[in-house]
Protein backbone atom coordinates (compact mmCIF):
# COMPACT_ATOMS: atom_id res chain seq x y z
CA UNK A 1 0.00 0.00 0.00
CA UNK A 2 1.42 3.41 -0.88
CA UNK A 3 2.60 5.27 2.15
CA UNK A 4 1.30 8.64 1.15
CA UNK A 5 -0.97 10.95 3.00
CA UNK A 6 -2.85 13.70 1.38
CA UNK A 7 -2.43 17.14 2.86
CA UNK A 8 -5.06 17.73 5.48
CA UNK A 9 -6.97 20.93 5.08
CA UNK A 10 -8.33 22.30 8.30
CA UNK A 11 -9.81 25.74 8.47
CA UNK A 12 -8.46 27.72 11.36
CA UNK A 13 -10.72 28.65 14.24
CA UNK A 14 -11.57 32.12 13.03
CA UNK A 15 -12.47 31.00 9.54
CA UNK A 16 -14.64 28.19 10.86
CA UNK A 17 -16.47 30.54 13.19
CA UNK A 18 -17.11 33.10 10.51
CA UNK A 19 -18.21 30.41 8.08
CA UNK A 20 -20.63 29.02 10.64
CA UNK A 21 -21.86 32.47 11.54
CA UNK A 22 -22.39 33.38 7.90
CA UNK A 23 -24.53 30.39 7.19
CA UNK A 24 -26.43 31.06 10.35
CA UNK A 25 -26.87 34.71 9.49
CA UNK A 26 -28.42 33.79 6.21
CA UNK A 27 -31.16 31.86 7.95
CA UNK A 28 -31.87 33.94 11.03
CA UNK A 29 -30.93 37.51 10.32
CA UNK A 30 -32.62 39.01 13.33
CA UNK A 31 -31.16 36.90 16.13
CA UNK A 32 -27.46 37.36 15.38
CA UNK A 33 -25.19 38.62 18.10
CA UNK A 34 -26.76 36.96 21.12
CA UNK A 35 -24.29 34.48 22.64
CA UNK A 36 -25.27 31.73 25.01
CA UNK A 37 -22.89 30.13 27.48
CA UNK A 38 -23.76 26.62 28.56
CA UNK A 39 -22.05 23.99 30.64
CA UNK A 40 -21.62 20.56 29.18
CA UNK A 41 -20.89 18.19 32.03
CA UNK A 42 -19.34 17.42 34.45
CA UNK A 43 -21.97 14.71 34.62
CA UNK A 44 -22.93 14.39 31.00
CA UNK A 45 -22.98 10.86 29.62
CA UNK A 46 -21.02 11.84 26.53
CA UNK A 47 -18.12 13.29 28.49
CA UNK A 48 -16.93 9.81 29.52
CA UNK A 49 -16.53 10.68 33.14
CA UNK A 50 -16.39 14.06 34.70
CA UNK A 51 -15.25 16.48 32.06
CA UNK A 52 -16.86 19.89 32.04
CA UNK A 53 -16.76 21.90 28.85
CA UNK A 54 -17.92 25.49 28.97
CA UNK A 55 -19.36 26.24 25.56
CA UNK A 56 -20.16 29.62 24.15
CA UNK A 57 -22.79 29.29 21.46
CA UNK A 58 -23.92 31.53 18.70
CA UNK A 59 -27.17 29.86 17.81
CA UNK A 60 -26.05 26.27 17.39
CA UNK A 61 -22.52 27.11 16.40
CA UNK A 62 -19.83 26.96 19.01
CA UNK A 63 -17.69 30.05 19.20
CA UNK A 64 -15.63 29.21 22.25
CA UNK A 65 -14.96 26.06 24.23
CA UNK A 66 -13.07 25.80 27.50
CA UNK A 67 -12.53 22.34 28.96
CA UNK A 68 -12.49 22.24 32.73
CA UNK A 69 -10.69 19.25 34.16
CA UNK A 70 -9.87 18.13 37.68
CA UNK A 71 -13.14 16.76 39.00
CA UNK A 72 -11.57 13.36 39.52
CA UNK A 73 -8.29 14.60 40.96
CA UNK A 74 -6.96 12.23 43.58
CA UNK A 75 -3.41 13.46 43.86
CA UNK A 76 -1.80 10.28 42.57
CA UNK A 77 1.53 11.98 42.00
CA UNK A 78 1.69 13.18 45.57
CA UNK A 79 0.57 9.80 46.86
CA UNK A 80 3.46 8.24 44.96
CA UNK A 81 5.94 10.41 46.82
CA UNK A 82 4.78 8.91 50.08
CA UNK A 83 5.02 5.25 49.30
CA UNK A 84 7.42 2.67 47.98
CA UNK A 85 7.65 1.85 44.32
CA UNK A 86 5.77 -1.43 44.58
CA UNK A 87 3.02 0.04 46.71
CA UNK A 88 2.14 2.45 43.93
CA UNK A 89 1.31 -0.33 41.45
CA UNK A 90 -2.37 -0.59 42.55
CA UNK A 91 -2.72 3.14 42.00
CA UNK A 92 -1.66 2.82 38.37
CA UNK A 93 -4.69 0.56 37.83
CA UNK A 94 -6.82 3.58 38.47
CA UNK A 95 -5.23 5.89 35.93
CA UNK A 96 -6.65 4.67 32.66
CA UNK A 97 -9.09 2.26 34.23
CA UNK A 98 -10.04 0.80 30.87
CA UNK A 99 -6.58 -0.64 30.39
CA UNK A 100 -5.13 -1.24 33.86
CA UNK A 101 -2.73 -3.91 32.62
CA UNK A 102 -1.05 -1.52 30.22
CA UNK A 103 -0.62 1.05 33.00
CA UNK A 104 0.92 -1.54 35.29
CA UNK A 105 3.40 -2.48 32.60
CA UNK A 106 4.30 1.11 31.78
CA UNK A 107 4.91 1.94 35.43
CA UNK A 108 6.97 -1.18 36.07
CA UNK A 109 9.06 -0.47 32.97
CA UNK A 110 9.69 3.09 34.15
CA UNK A 111 10.98 1.98 37.55
CA UNK A 112 12.95 -0.80 35.94
CA UNK A 113 14.59 1.78 33.72
CA UNK A 114 15.62 3.64 36.85
CA UNK A 115 16.99 0.45 38.35
CA UNK A 116 18.74 -0.45 35.11
CA UNK A 117 16.99 -3.80 34.87
CA UNK A 118 15.92 -5.76 31.86
CA UNK A 119 13.37 -8.51 32.09
CA UNK A 120 14.02 -12.06 30.83
CA UNK A 121 12.35 -12.88 27.48
CA UNK A 122 9.39 -14.73 28.94
CA UNK A 123 8.59 -11.85 31.27
CA UNK A 124 8.69 -9.45 28.35
CA UNK A 125 6.44 -11.66 26.24
CA UNK A 126 3.89 -11.86 29.05
CA UNK A 127 3.95 -8.09 29.31
CA UNK A 128 3.32 -7.77 25.59
CA UNK A 129 0.29 -10.04 25.98
CA UNK A 130 -1.03 -7.93 28.84
CA UNK A 131 -0.47 -4.69 26.94
CA UNK A 132 -2.24 -5.89 23.84
CA UNK A 133 -5.30 -7.34 25.57
CA UNK A 134 -5.52 -4.05 27.45
CA UNK A 135 -5.38 -2.18 24.15
CA UNK A 136 -8.19 -4.24 22.66
CA UNK A 137 -10.28 -3.78 25.77
CA UNK A 138 -9.79 -0.01 25.81
CA UNK A 139 -10.48 0.43 22.09
CA UNK A 140 -13.60 -1.70 22.35
CA UNK A 141 -14.98 0.59 24.99
CA UNK A 142 -13.81 3.63 23.10
CA UNK A 143 -15.61 2.59 19.93
CA UNK A 144 -18.68 1.29 21.73
CA UNK A 145 -19.17 4.46 23.72
CA UNK A 146 -18.38 6.60 20.70
CA UNK A 147 -20.99 4.81 18.61
CA UNK A 148 -23.52 5.16 21.40
CA UNK A 149 -22.78 8.88 21.64
CA UNK A 150 -23.63 9.34 17.99
CA UNK A 151 -26.71 7.18 18.26
CA UNK A 152 -25.78 3.55 17.58
CA UNK A 153 -26.70 1.71 20.74
CA UNK A 154 -26.23 -1.87 19.55
CA UNK A 155 -22.49 -1.61 19.01
CA UNK A 156 -21.94 -0.83 22.66
CA UNK A 157 -23.63 -4.06 23.73
CA UNK A 158 -21.56 -6.19 21.36
CA UNK A 159 -18.27 -4.56 22.31
CA UNK A 160 -19.10 -5.08 25.96
CA UNK A 161 -19.73 -8.75 25.37
CA UNK A 162 -16.21 -9.00 24.00
CA UNK A 163 -14.81 -6.94 26.85
CA UNK A 164 -16.39 -9.37 29.28
CA UNK A 165 -14.32 -12.15 27.71
CA UNK A 166 -11.24 -10.00 28.16
CA UNK A 167 -12.11 -9.56 31.82
CA UNK A 168 -12.31 -13.32 32.12
CA UNK A 169 -8.81 -13.47 30.67
CA UNK A 170 -7.59 -10.82 33.11
CA UNK A 171 -9.07 -12.84 35.93
CA UNK A 172 -7.19 -15.93 34.81
CA UNK A 173 -3.98 -13.96 34.43
CA UNK A 174 -3.99 -11.82 37.54
CA UNK A 175 -6.71 -13.00 39.89
CA UNK A 176 -8.71 -9.80 39.51
CA UNK A 177 -11.03 -8.71 36.77
CA UNK A 178 -10.62 -4.98 36.90
CA UNK A 179 -7.93 -3.72 39.22
CA UNK A 180 -5.24 -6.03 38.01
CA UNK A 181 -2.09 -4.81 39.83
CA UNK A 182 -0.26 -7.42 37.81
CA UNK A 183 3.29 -6.18 37.62
CA UNK A 184 5.85 -5.54 40.27
CA UNK A 185 9.11 -3.75 39.81
CA UNK A 186 11.21 -6.48 38.27
CA UNK A 187 8.53 -8.83 37.10
CA UNK A 188 5.00 -10.10 37.44
CA UNK A 189 3.09 -11.55 40.35
CA UNK A 190 2.51 -14.86 38.60
CA UNK A 191 3.37 -16.75 35.49
CA UNK A 192 0.80 -17.42 32.78
CA UNK A 193 -0.90 -20.76 32.96
CA UNK A 194 -1.45 -23.08 29.97
CA UNK A 195 -5.22 -22.60 30.46
CA UNK A 196 -4.76 -18.91 29.99
CA UNK A 197 -3.00 -19.38 26.68
CA UNK A 198 -5.69 -21.71 25.34
CA UNK A 199 -8.39 -19.30 26.50
CA UNK A 200 -6.56 -16.45 24.82
CA UNK A 201 -6.32 -18.44 21.61
CA UNK A 202 -10.06 -19.05 21.80
CA UNK A 203 -10.68 -15.37 22.40
CA UNK A 204 -8.58 -14.35 19.39
CA UNK A 205 -10.50 -16.73 17.15
CA UNK A 206 -13.86 -15.48 18.33
CA UNK A 207 -12.90 -11.85 18.42
CA UNK A 208 -12.21 -11.21 14.74
CA UNK A 209 -15.72 -12.22 13.58
CA UNK A 210 -17.18 -10.04 16.33
CA UNK A 211 -15.01 -7.16 15.19
CA UNK A 212 -16.19 -7.67 11.61
CA UNK A 213 -19.73 -7.45 12.88
CA UNK A 214 -19.00 -4.10 14.51
CA UNK A 215 -17.34 -3.08 11.28
CA UNK A 216 -20.47 -4.02 9.36
CA UNK A 217 -22.65 -2.07 11.75
CA UNK A 218 -20.63 1.11 11.61
CA UNK A 219 -18.15 1.57 8.80
CA UNK A 220 -20.57 1.64 5.90
CA UNK A 221 -23.48 3.03 7.85
CA UNK A 222 -24.62 6.27 6.32
CA UNK A 223 -25.77 7.79 9.61
CA UNK A 224 -22.49 7.10 11.39
CA UNK A 225 -20.61 8.22 8.31
CA UNK A 226 -22.46 11.52 8.14
CA UNK A 227 -22.06 12.27 11.80
CA UNK A 228 -18.32 11.67 11.85
CA UNK A 229 -17.01 12.44 8.37
CA UNK A 230 -15.22 15.80 8.15
CA UNK A 231 -16.15 16.53 11.74
CA UNK A 232 -13.39 17.49 14.15
CA UNK A 233 -10.61 17.65 11.60
CA UNK A 234 -7.19 17.87 13.23
CA UNK A 235 -4.44 18.79 10.83
CA UNK A 236 -1.07 17.10 11.00
CA UNK A 237 0.57 20.30 12.18
CA UNK A 238 -1.95 20.86 14.94
CA UNK A 239 -1.76 17.28 16.11
CA UNK A 240 1.97 17.61 16.58
CA UNK A 241 1.80 21.13 17.99
CA UNK A 242 -0.69 20.11 20.66
CA UNK A 243 1.34 17.04 21.57
CA UNK A 244 -1.37 14.53 20.77
CA UNK A 245 -0.43 10.91 20.93
CA UNK A 246 -1.91 7.51 20.25
CA UNK A 247 -4.75 6.94 17.80
CA UNK A 248 -5.65 10.63 17.83
CA UNK A 249 -2.22 11.55 16.49
CA UNK A 250 -2.17 8.72 13.98
CA UNK A 251 -5.67 9.53 12.82
CA UNK A 252 -4.24 12.81 11.61
CA UNK A 253 -1.73 10.99 9.49
CA UNK A 254 1.38 11.21 11.65
CA UNK A 255 3.23 7.93 11.58
CA UNK A 256 4.34 7.80 15.18
CA UNK A 257 3.92 4.85 17.47
CA UNK A 258 6.15 4.54 20.53
CA UNK A 259 6.24 0.79 19.98
CA UNK A 260 7.92 1.42 16.62
CA UNK A 261 9.79 4.65 17.33
CA UNK A 262 11.38 3.60 20.62
CA UNK A 263 10.80 -0.14 20.83
CA UNK A 264 10.46 -1.53 24.31
CA UNK A 265 9.56 -5.05 25.44
CA UNK A 266 10.97 -6.46 22.17
CA UNK A 267 8.17 -4.88 20.17
CA UNK A 268 10.63 -4.61 17.28
CA UNK A 269 10.61 -8.41 16.99
CA UNK A 270 6.92 -8.57 16.26
CA UNK A 271 5.51 -7.90 12.87
CA UNK A 272 2.71 -5.38 12.93
CA UNK A 273 1.56 -2.30 11.05
CA UNK A 274 0.79 1.12 12.35
CA UNK A 275 -2.50 2.36 10.91
CA UNK A 276 -2.68 6.06 10.12
CA UNK A 277 -5.49 8.20 8.86
CA UNK A 278 -5.59 10.38 5.76
CA UNK A 279 -8.10 13.07 6.70
CA UNK A 280 -7.74 13.59 10.43
CA UNK A 281 -11.45 13.63 11.13
CA UNK A 282 -13.53 11.67 13.63
CA UNK A 283 -14.14 8.89 11.14
CA UNK A 284 -10.42 8.37 10.62
CA UNK A 285 -9.81 8.09 14.33
CA UNK A 286 -12.49 5.42 14.44
CA UNK A 287 -10.90 3.54 11.53
CA UNK A 288 -7.47 3.73 13.14
CA UNK A 289 -8.79 2.20 16.37
CA UNK A 290 -10.51 -0.60 14.47
CA UNK A 291 -7.33 -1.42 12.60
CA UNK A 292 -5.23 -1.24 15.77
CA UNK A 293 -7.33 -3.97 17.33
CA UNK A 294 -6.69 -6.20 14.34
CA UNK A 295 -2.97 -5.50 14.66
CA UNK A 296 -3.11 -6.29 18.37
CA UNK A 297 -4.58 -9.68 17.57
CA UNK A 298 -1.74 -10.18 15.10
CA UNK A 299 0.80 -9.40 17.81
CA UNK A 300 -0.96 -11.66 20.30
CA UNK A 301 -0.85 -14.57 17.89
CA UNK A 302 2.86 -14.05 17.31
CA UNK A 303 3.60 -13.92 21.04
CA UNK A 304 1.60 -17.05 21.69
CA UNK A 305 3.35 -18.89 18.89
CA UNK A 306 6.83 -18.21 20.22
CA UNK A 307 6.33 -17.81 23.93
CA UNK A 308 9.80 -18.32 25.39
CA UNK A 309 10.41 -20.49 28.42
CA UNK A 310 12.35 -19.53 31.46
CA UNK A 311 12.03 -17.12 34.34
CA UNK A 312 9.56 -14.25 34.30
CA UNK A 313 11.20 -12.10 36.93
CA UNK A 314 14.47 -10.30 37.25
CA UNK A 315 17.27 -11.98 39.17
CA UNK A 316 18.53 -9.52 41.73
CA UNK A 317 18.35 -11.08 45.18
CA UNK A 318 19.20 -7.78 46.86
CA UNK A 319 16.14 -6.02 45.51
CA UNK A 320 13.49 -8.66 44.90
CA UNK A 321 11.56 -10.52 47.55
CA UNK A 322 13.03 -13.92 48.34
CA UNK A 323 11.04 -17.06 47.57
CA UNK A 324 8.17 -17.63 49.97
CA UNK A 325 9.29 -21.15 50.88
CA UNK A 326 12.66 -19.81 51.96
CA UNK A 327 11.13 -16.93 53.91
CA UNK A 328 9.00 -19.36 55.86
CA UNK A 329 11.83 -21.60 56.98
CA UNK A 330 15.09 -19.72 57.01
CA UNK A 331 16.21 -16.83 59.19
CA UNK A 332 18.40 -14.97 56.68
CA UNK A 333 15.72 -14.79 54.04
CA UNK A 334 13.18 -13.74 56.64
CA UNK A 335 15.36 -10.84 57.74
CA UNK A 336 15.99 -9.87 54.15
CA UNK A 337 12.27 -10.07 53.41
CA UNK A 338 11.50 -7.72 56.29
CA UNK A 339 14.18 -5.25 55.25
CA UNK A 340 12.98 -5.20 51.66
CA UNK A 341 9.32 -4.78 52.54
CA UNK A 342 9.91 -2.05 55.08
CA UNK A 343 12.63 -0.13 53.28
CA UNK A 344 11.79 -0.80 49.68
CA UNK A 345 14.09 -1.05 46.71
CA UNK A 346 17.57 0.32 46.83
CA UNK A 347 17.00 2.65 43.87
CA UNK A 348 19.90 4.72 42.57
CA UNK A 349 19.81 8.48 42.47
CA UNK A 350 18.83 10.03 39.20
CA UNK A 351 15.91 10.78 36.98
CA UNK A 352 14.30 8.79 34.21
CA UNK A 353 11.43 9.23 31.84
CA UNK A 354 9.75 6.31 30.24
CA UNK A 355 6.87 6.57 27.80
CA UNK A 356 4.85 3.59 26.68
CA UNK A 357 2.30 3.34 23.91
CA UNK A 358 -0.93 2.92 25.83
CA UNK A 359 -4.36 2.63 24.21
CA UNK A 360 -5.01 6.32 24.75
CA UNK A 361 -1.57 7.50 23.74
CA UNK A 362 1.83 7.87 25.26
CA UNK A 363 1.63 7.25 28.98
CA UNK A 364 4.85 8.51 30.49
CA UNK A 365 6.29 8.23 33.96
CA UNK A 366 8.97 10.64 35.02
CA UNK A 367 10.71 9.54 38.17
CA UNK A 368 13.09 11.73 40.10
CA UNK A 369 14.88 9.60 42.62
CA UNK A 370 17.16 10.70 45.41
CA UNK A 371 17.95 7.12 46.25
CA UNK A 372 16.04 4.74 48.49
CA UNK A 373 12.71 3.06 48.15
CA UNK A 374 10.54 6.13 47.68
CA UNK A 375 10.51 8.41 44.62
CA UNK A 376 11.28 12.04 45.30
CA UNK A 377 8.92 13.07 42.54
CA UNK A 378 6.81 11.04 40.18
CA UNK A 379 5.19 12.80 37.28
CA UNK A 380 2.60 11.09 35.15
CA UNK A 381 2.27 12.23 31.58
CA UNK A 382 -1.34 11.34 31.00
CA UNK A 383 -2.24 11.06 27.31
CA UNK A 384 -5.89 11.92 27.89
CA UNK A 385 -4.93 15.19 29.55
CA UNK A 386 -2.73 16.20 26.65
CA UNK A 387 -5.27 15.04 24.06
CA UNK A 388 -7.96 17.18 25.65
CA UNK A 389 -5.82 20.29 25.35
CA UNK A 390 -6.81 20.59 21.70
CA UNK A 391 -10.51 21.11 22.52
CA UNK A 392 -10.45 24.96 22.57
CA UNK A 393 -8.94 24.84 19.11
CA UNK A 394 -11.00 21.97 17.77
CA UNK A 395 -14.55 22.66 18.93
CA UNK A 396 -15.26 26.25 17.75
CA UNK A 397 -17.06 26.34 14.44
CA UNK A 398 -18.78 23.05 14.97
CA UNK A 399 -22.41 22.51 15.76
CA UNK A 400 -23.48 21.67 19.27
CA UNK A 401 -24.29 18.04 18.45
CA UNK A 402 -20.86 17.54 16.90
CA UNK A 403 -19.27 18.07 20.30
CA UNK A 404 -20.49 14.65 21.35
CA UNK A 405 -18.98 13.03 18.27
CA UNK A 406 -15.67 14.83 18.74
CA UNK A 407 -15.41 13.99 22.43
CA UNK A 408 -16.24 10.39 21.63
CA UNK A 409 -13.62 10.20 18.91
CA UNK A 410 -10.91 11.66 21.14
CA UNK A 411 -11.58 8.74 23.50
CA UNK A 412 -10.25 10.08 26.78
CA UNK A 413 -10.52 8.75 30.30
CA UNK A 414 -10.90 11.21 33.09
CA UNK A 415 -9.31 8.92 35.67
CA UNK A 416 -6.07 9.37 33.82
CA UNK A 417 -6.59 12.98 32.83
CA UNK A 418 -7.22 14.21 36.36
CA UNK A 419 -5.06 11.56 38.05
CA UNK B 1 5.17 -0.10 8.32
CA UNK B 2 2.49 2.43 8.34
CA UNK B 3 -0.72 1.66 6.53
CA UNK B 4 -3.28 4.27 5.64
CA UNK B 5 -6.73 3.22 6.74
CA UNK B 6 -9.12 2.77 3.86
CA UNK B 7 -12.21 4.95 3.88
CA UNK B 8 -15.25 3.30 2.33
CA UNK B 9 -16.95 4.84 -0.66
CA UNK B 10 -20.65 4.49 -0.11
CA UNK B 11 -22.65 3.31 -3.08
CA UNK B 12 -25.83 5.04 -4.10
CA UNK B 13 -27.83 2.26 -2.49
CA UNK B 14 -25.97 2.67 0.83
CA UNK B 15 -26.46 6.40 0.78
CA UNK B 16 -30.20 5.90 1.10
CA UNK B 17 -29.94 5.44 4.91
CA UNK B 18 -32.38 2.55 4.95
CA UNK B 19 -29.99 -0.24 3.90
CA UNK B 20 -27.75 0.58 6.88
CA UNK B 21 -30.68 0.31 9.22
CA UNK B 22 -31.86 -2.94 7.65
CA UNK B 23 -28.37 -4.40 7.85
CA UNK B 24 -28.14 -3.41 11.51
CA UNK B 25 -31.52 -4.94 12.22
CA UNK B 26 -30.41 -8.10 10.45
CA UNK B 27 -27.36 -8.44 12.68
CA UNK B 28 -29.42 -7.79 15.78
CA UNK B 29 -32.00 -10.34 14.69
CA UNK B 30 -29.30 -12.92 14.10
CA UNK B 31 -28.04 -12.33 17.62
CA UNK B 32 -31.55 -12.54 18.94
CA UNK B 33 -32.14 -15.96 17.44
CA UNK B 34 -28.70 -17.25 18.33
CA UNK B 35 -29.20 -16.27 21.95
CA UNK B 36 -32.69 -17.76 21.92
CA UNK B 37 -31.22 -21.09 20.95
CA UNK B 38 -28.54 -20.61 23.61
CA UNK B 39 -25.61 -20.52 21.21
CA UNK B 40 -24.41 -17.08 22.18
CA UNK B 41 -25.79 -16.84 25.66
CA UNK B 42 -23.85 -14.15 27.45
CA UNK B 43 -26.07 -13.02 30.29
CA UNK B 44 -25.89 -14.57 33.71
CA UNK B 45 -28.91 -14.29 35.99
CA UNK B 46 -27.16 -12.99 39.09
CA UNK B 47 -27.74 -13.77 41.95
CA UNK B 48 -29.42 -17.04 40.98
CA UNK B 49 -26.50 -17.90 38.76
CA UNK B 50 -23.03 -17.00 39.88
CA UNK B 51 -19.61 -16.87 38.33
CA UNK B 52 -18.03 -18.26 41.51
CA UNK B 53 -17.22 -21.70 40.12
CA UNK B 54 -15.06 -20.08 37.43
CA UNK B 55 -12.97 -18.09 39.88
CA UNK B 56 -9.35 -19.19 39.85
CA UNK B 57 -7.67 -20.36 43.05
CA UNK B 58 -5.73 -17.11 43.25
CA UNK B 59 -8.77 -14.86 42.86
CA UNK B 60 -8.31 -11.66 44.82
CA UNK B 61 -11.44 -11.21 46.89
CA UNK B 62 -11.67 -10.18 50.52
CA UNK B 63 -8.51 -10.63 52.60
CA UNK B 64 -9.00 -12.95 55.56
CA UNK B 65 -7.00 -14.68 58.25
CA UNK B 66 -6.62 -18.43 58.32
CA UNK B 67 -5.98 -21.11 60.91
CA UNK B 68 -4.03 -24.26 60.19
CA UNK B 69 -5.01 -27.91 60.72
CA UNK B 70 -4.07 -27.77 64.42
CA UNK B 71 -6.36 -24.82 64.95
CA UNK B 72 -3.49 -22.40 65.54
CA UNK B 73 -4.04 -18.90 64.33
CA UNK B 74 -1.32 -18.33 61.82
CA UNK B 75 -0.90 -14.61 62.38
CA UNK B 76 1.97 -13.68 64.68
CA UNK B 77 1.18 -9.95 64.58
CA UNK B 78 4.38 -8.91 62.83
CA UNK B 79 2.42 -6.01 61.29
CA UNK B 80 4.13 -6.28 57.93
CA UNK B 81 0.78 -6.24 56.13
CA UNK B 82 -0.28 -3.20 58.13
CA UNK B 83 2.90 -1.53 56.96
CA UNK B 84 2.64 -2.40 53.26
CA UNK B 85 -1.12 -1.87 52.78
CA UNK B 86 -1.31 1.03 50.29
CA UNK B 87 -4.67 2.44 51.49
CA UNK B 88 -3.85 1.72 55.19
CA UNK B 89 -6.88 -0.51 55.64
CA UNK B 90 -5.34 -2.83 58.23
CA UNK B 91 -5.05 -2.14 61.96
CA UNK B 92 -3.37 -4.64 64.25
CA UNK B 93 -3.07 -4.59 68.03
CA UNK B 94 -0.62 -7.31 69.03
CA UNK B 95 -0.64 -9.16 72.33
CA UNK B 96 1.51 -11.72 74.07
CA UNK B 97 0.37 -15.31 74.03
CA UNK B 98 -0.10 -16.38 77.66
CA UNK B 99 2.39 -18.98 78.90
CA UNK B 100 -0.27 -21.61 79.60
CA UNK B 101 -1.34 -21.55 75.94
CA UNK B 102 -0.37 -24.54 73.82
CA UNK B 103 1.35 -22.24 71.35
CA UNK B 104 3.12 -20.06 73.93
CA UNK B 105 6.40 -20.56 72.06
CA UNK B 106 5.08 -18.44 69.20
CA UNK B 107 4.99 -15.57 71.70
CA UNK B 108 2.85 -13.07 69.80
CA UNK B 109 -0.60 -12.96 68.27
CA UNK B 110 -3.03 -10.25 67.28
CA UNK B 111 -5.33 -9.14 70.06
CA UNK B 112 -7.38 -7.31 67.46
CA UNK B 113 -7.01 -7.43 63.72
CA UNK B 114 -9.21 -5.11 61.72
CA UNK B 115 -9.54 -4.68 57.99
CA UNK B 116 -11.61 -1.75 56.86
CA UNK B 117 -13.35 -3.12 53.80
CA UNK B 118 -14.30 0.36 52.68
CA UNK B 119 -10.63 1.18 52.34
CA UNK B 120 -9.40 -2.19 51.06
CA UNK B 121 -8.51 -2.17 47.37
CA UNK B 122 -7.99 -5.93 46.99
CA UNK B 123 -4.43 -5.49 45.70
CA UNK B 124 -3.05 -8.58 47.41
CA UNK B 125 0.10 -6.97 48.78
CA UNK B 126 -0.75 -8.22 52.31
CA UNK B 127 -0.81 -11.80 51.10
CA UNK B 128 2.39 -11.24 49.16
CA UNK B 129 4.41 -9.94 52.09
CA UNK B 130 3.01 -12.15 54.85
CA UNK B 131 5.93 -14.24 56.19
CA UNK B 132 3.63 -16.66 58.02
CA UNK B 133 1.03 -17.58 55.37
CA UNK B 134 -1.59 -16.09 57.66
CA UNK B 135 -3.53 -13.75 55.43
CA UNK B 136 -5.07 -14.78 52.12
CA UNK B 137 -7.35 -13.13 49.63
CA UNK B 138 -10.43 -15.32 49.43
CA UNK B 139 -13.18 -15.72 46.88
CA UNK B 140 -15.73 -13.69 48.86
CA UNK B 141 -16.45 -10.44 47.08
CA UNK B 142 -19.93 -9.20 47.97
CA UNK B 143 -20.23 -7.41 51.29
CA UNK B 144 -22.91 -5.10 52.47
CA UNK B 145 -23.48 -3.12 55.61
CA UNK B 146 -25.84 -0.51 56.88
CA UNK B 147 -23.21 1.34 58.88
CA UNK B 148 -19.56 2.07 58.32
CA UNK B 149 -18.74 -0.10 61.34
CA UNK B 150 -20.41 -3.06 59.62
CA UNK B 151 -17.81 -2.84 56.90
CA UNK B 152 -14.87 -3.17 59.26
CA UNK B 153 -14.00 -6.81 59.56
CA UNK B 154 -12.74 -7.69 63.00
CA UNK B 155 -10.61 -10.66 63.95
CA UNK B 156 -13.57 -12.99 64.51
CA UNK B 157 -15.11 -12.16 61.13
CA UNK B 158 -11.75 -12.52 59.38
CA UNK B 159 -11.23 -16.01 60.79
CA UNK B 160 -14.78 -16.90 59.77
CA UNK B 161 -14.13 -15.90 56.18
CA UNK B 162 -10.67 -17.40 56.12
CA UNK B 163 -11.48 -20.75 57.66
CA UNK B 164 -8.96 -23.55 57.92
CA UNK B 165 -6.27 -23.78 55.31
CA UNK B 166 -4.38 -27.01 54.85
CA UNK B 167 -0.99 -27.68 53.42
CA UNK B 168 0.79 -24.68 54.87
CA UNK B 169 4.31 -24.75 56.22
CA UNK B 170 3.96 -25.57 59.92
CA UNK B 171 7.34 -24.48 61.14
CA UNK B 172 6.13 -23.84 64.70
CA UNK B 173 5.56 -27.55 65.18
CA UNK B 174 9.31 -28.11 65.22
CA UNK B 175 10.69 -24.75 66.25
CA UNK B 176 10.77 -23.66 69.84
Amino acid sequence: MPNTVQEIQALDTGAKVSQGAESYQASTEDMIGEKLVINMGPSHPATHGVLRVVLELDGETITKAIPDVGFLHRGDEKIAENMQYNQFVPYTDRLDYLAPLANNVAYALAVEKLMGWELPPRGKAIRVISCEIARISAHLLGIGAYAMDVGAMTVFLYTFTQREYIYNLCELLTGARFTTSYTRVGGQIRDVLPEFLSELEKFCDGFLPALDEIDKLLTRNKIFFDRTKDVGVISKKDAIAYGLSGPNLRGSGVDHDVRKAHPYLDYDQYDFDVPIGAHGDCFDRYLVRMEEMRQSIRILRQVMKNLPDGPINIVDPKNTLPKKERVLMSMEELIHHFILVTQGLDAPEGEVYFGAENPKGELGFYINSRGGGVPHRLKIRAPSFVNLSILPKLLPGHMMSDVVAILGSLDFVMGECDR
Amino acid sequence: MAIVVKRPKLSFWEKLYLPGIIKGLGITLRHFFLSLTGKTKVSMQYPEEKWDSHLPEYYRGAPALVTDEQGRERCVACQLCEFICPPRAITIHPEEIPSEDKWAKVEKRPQEFEIDMIRCIYCGLCEEVCPEQAIFLRKEYAFTGLKREDMVHNKKRLYEIGGVREGLVNKWNELK
